[in-house]
Parts: C-alpha cells; structure tokens; sequence
C-alpha cells in the first residue's frame, strides 16, 4: 500500500483574521507553513493557537458568530472559497484531539469509517487499511484479537492512538494535532511524539502544544502567537533558543503564561 | 453559631425532601392500590380477549378487545408518524444548526409551547381540520392528531439527550470528512441511541394515555376497526364511559381497565430502561 506522499503539500496563509462574537481573536496572521516538517505553535492559554489550528479544517465554522477573512492557500487554492468541497479539505487534514473521541462503533469499525464515507467496500481491501494503519499506529499488537470490541473499552492512550490511525486511514496530507498528548500519561505521551517523529518524513505536520519541551524534542519549525498574533515564527533554534522578540523571550523562561 | 445555622438549614431540607418523596410515593401507592384492589377482581381473561357483547355496558359478558386494539393501532401509528418528523428535527436544529443558535433555541421554545397545549385543543383543531375537509371520525384522524400532539414531546426528549453529545465527537467525525448527514445518522444517532429509545417510548406512553385528543377524532365503537377509515376504541375512552355508569360491576371494569393500561406503560417503561442498559455500552464517554 502506498501512502499518499506529496511534497508539493504546502499551506500559506495570507492577511487571516477571525471574528469571534466581535472579539478579534486571530489578527493579520501571514505564515508559509513548511512542507514534511513538524510545526509547533506555542503561546499562553487563550492565544488563539487552538482557533487557528482550527481554520486549517474549517473546524472554526461550527462555533457560533464566525467570521474569516483572508487567504488560506492549501495547495494553491483558497480553501475558504465558497465553491470548495469541504469534505475534500477535511480529508487532506487528519486531526488529532486534545481528548480522544473514538466513534460509538467497534475498532474496526472506527479505522473504515473514513474510508467507507469515501467509497471504499471491498471488504479485503477494508481489513488491508486496519491492520496496516493500526501498525502505523503502534496499535496493531495490542488490539488485533479483539478488532470487534468497542472502541470505548481501550486505555485512554491506546484510544488516541486510534484516532490517530482513523485519520492515517482517510490518507490525508497534513495532520493537525491539538495538544494530542495533554490528556495522556507519560508512556502514552512518549509513544506519540515517537510517531510524529516519523511520520514528518510522510506528512505535513501542525501541532499546537504548550510544552515547551515537547516542541524543543520533535519540532523543526516554532510559531510563538501572543493575543491573537503571530510574534515570532522560525527555527527551534531561532525561535526557542535564542528569540529576538520581549515577548518570546518572556514566554521562553516561563515569566508569561 | 454559625456551625448550628448550617445544621439546622441541613435538618430542614432534609425534612422537606423526606416530606415531598412520600407525597410522591404515597400518590402513586394510592392511585396503584386503589386500580388494583377495584380492578384485580374484574380482570379476566374474557376482558382482555373479547369486544363488548351486548349488554356489556349494564354489566354483562364481553371484554374491552376492542379498546386495547384500537389504542394500540393509534399509538403504534402515531409514534411512527412523530418518529419521521421528530428525529430529524431533533438532528437538524443540534447538527445543522448550531446547538444553541438563535433559530434553534427559537425552535425549542415553540416546542415548549406546543407540549404545553392541553390536548383537548388538538382533539378541537383535528375535529375541525376532519369537518372542513370532510373526513370523519376514524383511526386514520385519530393517528394524525396524536402523532401531532406527541411530536413536541418526542422532539424535545431526543433533544435533551443529542445536546450532551461531545462537540469533540461531532467534529471527530467531520475532521474525517464526513458530511454533516453521515455524521448525524452514522455516528450520532448511533451514540444517542438510549435516549432515542426512551425517547420513543415515552411519547408512546402518552399517545396509549391520552383521552381527551382521540374523543372527537377516533369516535368510538364496540368493533375492531377493519381499517383506517373505520371509528376505533382506545382504552381511555373505554375507562371514562364504563366508570361514568351507575353499576358497580361495570365501574370495577373501568378499573380493570384502568388496570391494563397501567401495565401497558409500565412494561413499556421497564422494556425501555433495558433497551437504554443494553445500547449504553457501545457509547463512547
């Protein structure tokens, strides 16, 4: 099977704004999104990362009293077009969730899902993208004498890395993740910064996170938003290590949070 | 001081609670203990399996055959009339819309307004909706007014339930790429499924109960109906004319009557708590 590896995968955002209930919550955000490496967007609670993580799928439409403005190029087209296919972008963006939220269906179940809604029946080629996207995932040991059994019954740790294969399955270009690791313990957390590092070689990877630490360990590219803006963007080196900015410095050594 | 105020605010709510849960209970041991120890007796098993015979209402032989159907067939068809507008509405207005927007909150208060409509209104609105356009009293009239009258109920029961549905797992489900109807019918009706059936099943319990909504509209009669055109009995109506006469065996057949009914919405109660039990452990949180 092969995976869907583009490297003309690329995202540029040109003069976003959003509106939320008139608040300005995301303000001139102008960022080239680099292609097969792991961007992390840090910043203190309420920044706005979560909300601009959420324009990538146009997740941000579900809330209430929305309003986007601007570019955001996904492979060259504006994916806030009104013509666009929206399924078609959700697709091209796995996304991982601060909490896993398995479907109310079996493991197996939860892994065809995607695939089924787009097309596929053949029943071999179903049970080819479980065991394959469930090795992906690290989950296929642990759970392949019991594919039938409900989702729900996993460790919460097992569980987001279902999640994590369900959006492998659907063969997206980007995967976006929402502090993926905040609700796990340690091992769990370990197992999927592992994963990320491997799959940056395959994917666009978007993650939000406010460990420091965790985008020292696995990120090549830092995003420092503060109130909606972004401050400073570039290297970890550039950006983690030694910032040029007040502001990044000041978040840096943990005086703002 | 203080410490004294806080135990006896306690001792007092906790007085008032005890006193209001015996209400409760005492009303609904009365109401039971007094059907069972008028009907018990009159409930056999020619009441429940044979129409009224002639002479039934001065207290002959014969059963109330003809009302259980008739409240079942009205029930049966007015649960699934309010089932095909209720669930979609109840998606439409949590899924479609956002959950508490404006438009659906608008919609949820009309609702409330519409349950809050004694039913007898309906039973006077269907009546004059038949007049006008020439239907008579039938089964057929008596399924659409009662499917009207519990739809508010059904709609806002599932309501309740499709609301604590975790954004995250609606929009788990969108990130995959699914549209807003696979999402609705795939996974969160899957993940409601309980509260659908206790939805479905308790407006069932008011369309078997309510009297007031089938008088103008299914008539009554001592035959079974033959079909959706023909008048139709239903236990209610069955129960008010036979405690309405002077003779005490005919009103210890209301209570046996009384009786019936009890035990149709009480085992549908209990066969709704167990479909709850059963669909609650694929649910996911």
């Amino acid at each position: 099977m092969s995976l869907s590896i583009n490297n003309q995968s690329n995202i540029v955002v040109e003069n976003l704004n959003v509106f939320y209930n008139q608040r300005h919550a995301l303000k001139n955000i102008n960022i080239t999104i680099p292609s097969n490496k792991l961007t992390a967007i840090i910043g203190p609670s309420g920044c706005g990362k979560t909300t601009f993580l959420k324009c990538f799928n146009r997740l941000i439409e579900n809330n209430d009293n929305i309003n986007v403005t601007g570019n955001f190029l996904v492979n060259g087209q504006n994916i806030y077009q009104p013509n666009i296919e929206i399924t078609e972008i959700r697709k091209k963006m796995g996304l991982l969730s601060q909490r896993p939220y398995p479907l109310p269906m079996s493991i197996y179940d939860n892994i065809t899902y995607g695939p089924k809604i787009h097309g596929e029946k053949n029943k071999e080629k179903l049970d080819h993208i479980v065991e394959f996207y469930l090795k992906e995932a690290n989950l296929w040991e642990e759970v392949k004498d019991r594919l039938h059994s409900p989702a729900n019954n996993l460790s919460i740790g097992q569980q987001q890395r279902l999640c994590l294969a369900r959006g492998l399955a659907v063969e997206p270009e980007f995967i976006l993740g929402d502090e993926p690791t905040s609700a796990l313990d340690p091992i769990s957390s370990k197992h999927i910064e592992q994963k990320f590092l491997e799959l940056k070689n395959k994917y666009t990877i978007v993650l939000v996170t406010h460990s420091l630490r965790q985008a020292k360990k696995i990120a090549d590219y830092v995003i420092f938003m503060y109130l909606g803006e972004i401050i400073e963007h570039g290297s970890v080196e550039e950006v983690l290590l030694n910032p040029k900015n007040q502001l990044t410095k000041d978040y840096v050594n943990g005086e703002i949070n | 001081m203080k410490f004294k105020a806080k135990f006896i605010e306690e001792r007092i709510f906790k007085i008032l609670m005890i006193t209001s849960t015996s209400i409760i209970l005492l009303s609904l041991g009365a109401i039971l203990g007094s059907i069972l120890y008028k009907g018990l007796p009159s409930l056999s098993w020619e009441m429940i399996s044979q129409t009224p015979k002639g002479g039934f209402y001065l207290g002959k032989s014969g059963g109330i055959l003809n009302a259980i159907l008739g409240s079942f067939y009205i029930a049966f068809g007015a649960t699934a009339i309010a089932l095909l507008v209720s669930l979609p509405v109840a998606l439409y207005i949590n899924i479609y819309r956002k959950k508490f927007s404006k438009y659906s909150n608008l919609v949820r208060l009309c609702l409330d307004v519409l349950w809050g409509v004694p039913s007898i209104v309906y039973g006077a609105l269907g009546f004059s909706v038949m007049l006008y356009i020439g239907l008579k009293t039938s089964l057929l009239a008596g399924i659409i007014i009662v499917g009207i009258l519990i739809i508010p109920v059904m709609i806002r029961a599932m309501d309740e339930v499709i609301k604590t549905i975790p954004k995250g797992l609606v929009e788990a489900s969108l990130a995959l790429g699914s549209t807003k109807t696979e999402t609705a019918f795939k996974i969160v009706v899957k993940q409601a499924l309980p509260g659908i059936i206790t939805a479905i099943l308790l407006s069932f319990g008011r369309a078997i109960g309510d009297a007031a909504s089938v008088m103008y509209t299914t008539g009554f009669t001592d035959n079974i109906p033959k079909s959706l055109l023909s008048q139709a009995a239903t236990l209610p109506l069955a129960i008010m004319n036979l405690v309405s006469s002077p003779i005490v065996e005919v009103q210890n057949k209301a209570y046996a009557s009384a009786l019936i009914l009890t035990f149709i919405i009480l085992f549908l109660s209990i066969i709704s708590r167990l479909l709850s039990i059963k669909y609650t452990k694929n649910k996911s949180h």
